[in-house]
């Protein structure tokens, strides 16, 4: 089991909370908090050790850019591909859109 | 029929315990008999093997559907016998099982309301006041501990290698979880719930007393003493307990997140209402 | 409306999990989850073995309205570790019980669903959950003599071990076809039985003996519906609107004993053997 943490520059904080998905096999659960503005933090903790590199990339592509609301973000994975991950991150993202 | 010798730990515990007081019922798998407790009259049930059980699984003194139920009727009998009676008498479960029965008849004819049957017995004796009192002399081990013992206010265990509480035995357990039964053990040396022995469990704070019994095997007059002397107290604690739950269980350091998380319930069923 | 367009039409409650299925059973707008993720309970002794945990420990706590009336879903998620009951997600529920029989006490009629999704004890907790158990049933117990506690499985995983025990204490229990009841799991029964005994791979074996169907067709179950969110939901309310039963399941023990001793037990049962011993009598009706 690994655990990994990011910061990424973000926009105004979320305006709610949220959680989408379930700690199954090959899946994940994503928490979503208003966080600090200007800034998003990301905490991972997931069951397979040393793909440190794609989860930065991924979360990279995904909130590099910058432009989504601040959150606190916490990952509880359970071995979900890298196209999971992304789905149940905007997901989380949307649920507090809406 | 031969009189098989029984020699289980549940079986001896029981007749020394009631002075070999007779059977209350003619069933071969499930002891139930009267025998004074602190002078007042007292319901002690056990359960033994039965090598010629009809159910062929349930030859080794495993809970099965029948002893499920029987249990379940002859703690139904005893609340019926005292529903008028202003003090219930108190029920002594003398606890030695190994396991529930598995097998495809068990499941087929639904062994899960068998034990069912048994628990809510045990529970609604409790709720009605009888003082239920759980003896663990032997094996207390998942589904047939539900059934006959769990539901009790008070548990009392001896300290003995023999003496163990568990969900599941350890080959089965190492299959369902994908791994070596030494690695589980090795987990249970560092995870308290998950170890066998009786010392790790008490650590738990489920257990009301843990007593020191010479020979649990085979007790001499000093063993016995001291295990009515256990039982007798546990008879007082509970008439003194203002309530008839479980809620003594939870006091042990280990239980910290069972408190926590009532704590927060509690806080939180009445909010934004 | 033809077979196909109701199967199209049908809001499948097994692809919800926990959290969704308890939305789905509530009054809209009603829903509040208590205990939840952002409380962060995570199971100290998976954390302890160094693996992954969930916010809510696998339960959902919601309390809400059931067609008006005041009422506590508890919601296990089967996707979890197989929703096994540790220290936390046993005493989510357990706790909530509790305080449902205290409401009743006080003069308030809340009354409870448990959604069971569990494989029973999670062994990595063992003894903590077989514990936590206990009280599940103790509580149960208790709860039920105020108002039903109403038991769902729907599948995938269905109701096994000590929670299937405790499903056999609720007042009325509803079941999908793709449902499973039964205490002791295949692998468990091969383990210590051998193959013979109980063949794991057999998947008809399992759920023709143990499905849905069987069980409420030999009245071990009060009604197998539809994997449909509002056949639930309804079957659900009418079964409250029922009130507490005279007797309980459970408590028919000179009934279910006098069927078995109808039981040929020199052979392995079919499932027409199980029919023809739990008749009209251990069904409870009279």
């Amino acid at each position: 089991m690994e655990k990994l943490e990011y910061t990424f520059a973000a926009g105004q904080p979320a305006q709610g909370r949220s959680v989408t998905g379930v700690v199954a096999s090959g899946d994940l659960e994503v928490l979503l908090e208003p966080g600090a503005a200007g800034t998003t933090t990301v905490a991972v903790q997931t069951s397979v050790d040393g793909y440190g590199g794609n989860w930065t990339a991924l979360l990279e592509r995904v909130l590099g850019p910058g432009t989504l609301p601040a959150a606190r973000i916490e990952i509880n994975d359970n071995g979900a591909t890298p196209g999971v991950v992304r789905m149940r991150i905007e997901q989380a993202f949307e649920e507090v859109r809406s | 029929m031969m009189e098989q010798l029984q020699t289980t730990r549940g079986a001896m515990w029981l007749r020394l315990l009631t002075g070999s007081a007779p059977a209350l019922h003619d069933w071969p798998a499930v002891r139930v008999c009267d025998a004074p407790l602190a002078g007042q009259p007292a319901r002690w049930i056990a359960v033994v093997p039965d090598p010629d059980n009809r159910f062929p699984r349930a030859r080794n003194g495993e809970v099965g559907l029948v002893e499920g139920w029987q249990l379940a009727q002859a703690v139904q009998e005893t609340i019926a016998l005292d529903r008028d009676a202003p003090l219930k008498r108190p029920i002594v479960a003398v606890i030695d099982v190994p396991s529930q029965a598995y097998g495809r008849r068990e499941e087929a004819y639904g062994i899960h309301q068998a034990l069912a049957g048994a628990a809510g017995a045990y529970a609604q004796a409790r709720l009605a006041g009888h003082p239920v009192i759980g003896l663990v002399v032997g094996l207390a081990m998942s589904g047939a501990f539900l059934a006959h013992g769990y539901q009790a206010n008070r548990l009392i265990a001896l300290d003995d290698p023999g003496v163990m509480v568990h969900a599941m035995g350890k080959a089965s357990a190492a299959r369902v979880t994908l791994r070596t039964v030494e690695a589980l053990e090795g987990l249970a040396e560092r995870v308290p719930p998950m170890a066998y022995d009786i010392r790790n469990y008490a650590s738990l704070g489920l257990l009301w007393k843990v007593l020191q019994a010479a020979n649990p095997a085979q007790p001499d007059e000093q063993d016995l003493a001291l295990v009515y002397a256990a039982l007798e107290a546990a008879l007082a604690d509970i008439r003194d307990a203002p309530e008839h739950g479980l809620a003594g269980r939870l006091q042990g350091p280990h239980r910290a997140a069972s408190r926590r998380v009532r704590a927060l319930l509690e806080t939180q069923w009445e909010a934004a209402d | 409306m033809s077979d196909i367009d109701k199967f199209l039409k049908r809001d499948s409650f097994i692809e919800r999990n926990a959290r969704s299925r308890a939305q789905a059973l509530l009054d809209p707008g009603t829903f509040r989850e208590l205990a939840g993720p952002f409380e962060r309970l995570y199971s100290p002794w998976l954390a302890m073995q160094h693996l992954v945990t969930q916010a809510d420990d696998g339960v959902v706590v919601a309390k809400g309205l059931l067609d008006g009336a005041p009422t506590v879903v508890l919601a296990i998620e089967g996707g979890f570790q197989g929703g096994s009951m540790g220290e936390i997600g046993g005493a989510k529920i357990a706790g909530s019980l509790e305080l449902a029989a205290r409401d009743n006490r006080r003069g308030t009629p809340t009354q409870a669903v448990i959604l069971f999704e569990t494989g029973g004890v999670r062994l990595q907790e063992a003894n903590l959950g077989l514990a936590a158990i206990a009280e599940i049933q103790a509580a149960i117990v208790d709860l039920r003599r105020y108002r039903p506690v109403i038991g769902v499985s729907a599948g995938t995983v269905g109701c096994y071990g000590g929670m299937s025990i405790a499903a056999g204490l609720c007042s009325y229990l509803v079941l999908t076809r793709e449902a499973r009841l039964g205490l002791n799991g295949p692998q468990v029964i091969e383990q210590e039985a051998g193959v013979a005994e109980f063949d794991a791979r057999n998947r008809a074996l399992i759920w023709s003996l143990t499905g849905g169907e069987q069980r409420a067709a030999t009245g071990l179950a009060d009604a197998c519906v539809d994997d449909d969110s509002a056949a639930i939901r309804a079957t659900v309310t009418s079964l409250f609107a029922r009130g507490v039963p005279e007797r309980h399941r459970s408590e028919r023990a000179a009934e279910f004993l006098a069927a078995l001793a109808q039981a040929d037990t020199n052979v392995q049962p079919e499932v027409a053997d199980v029919r023809a011993v739990y008749t009209t009598t251990a069904k409870g009706e009279a």
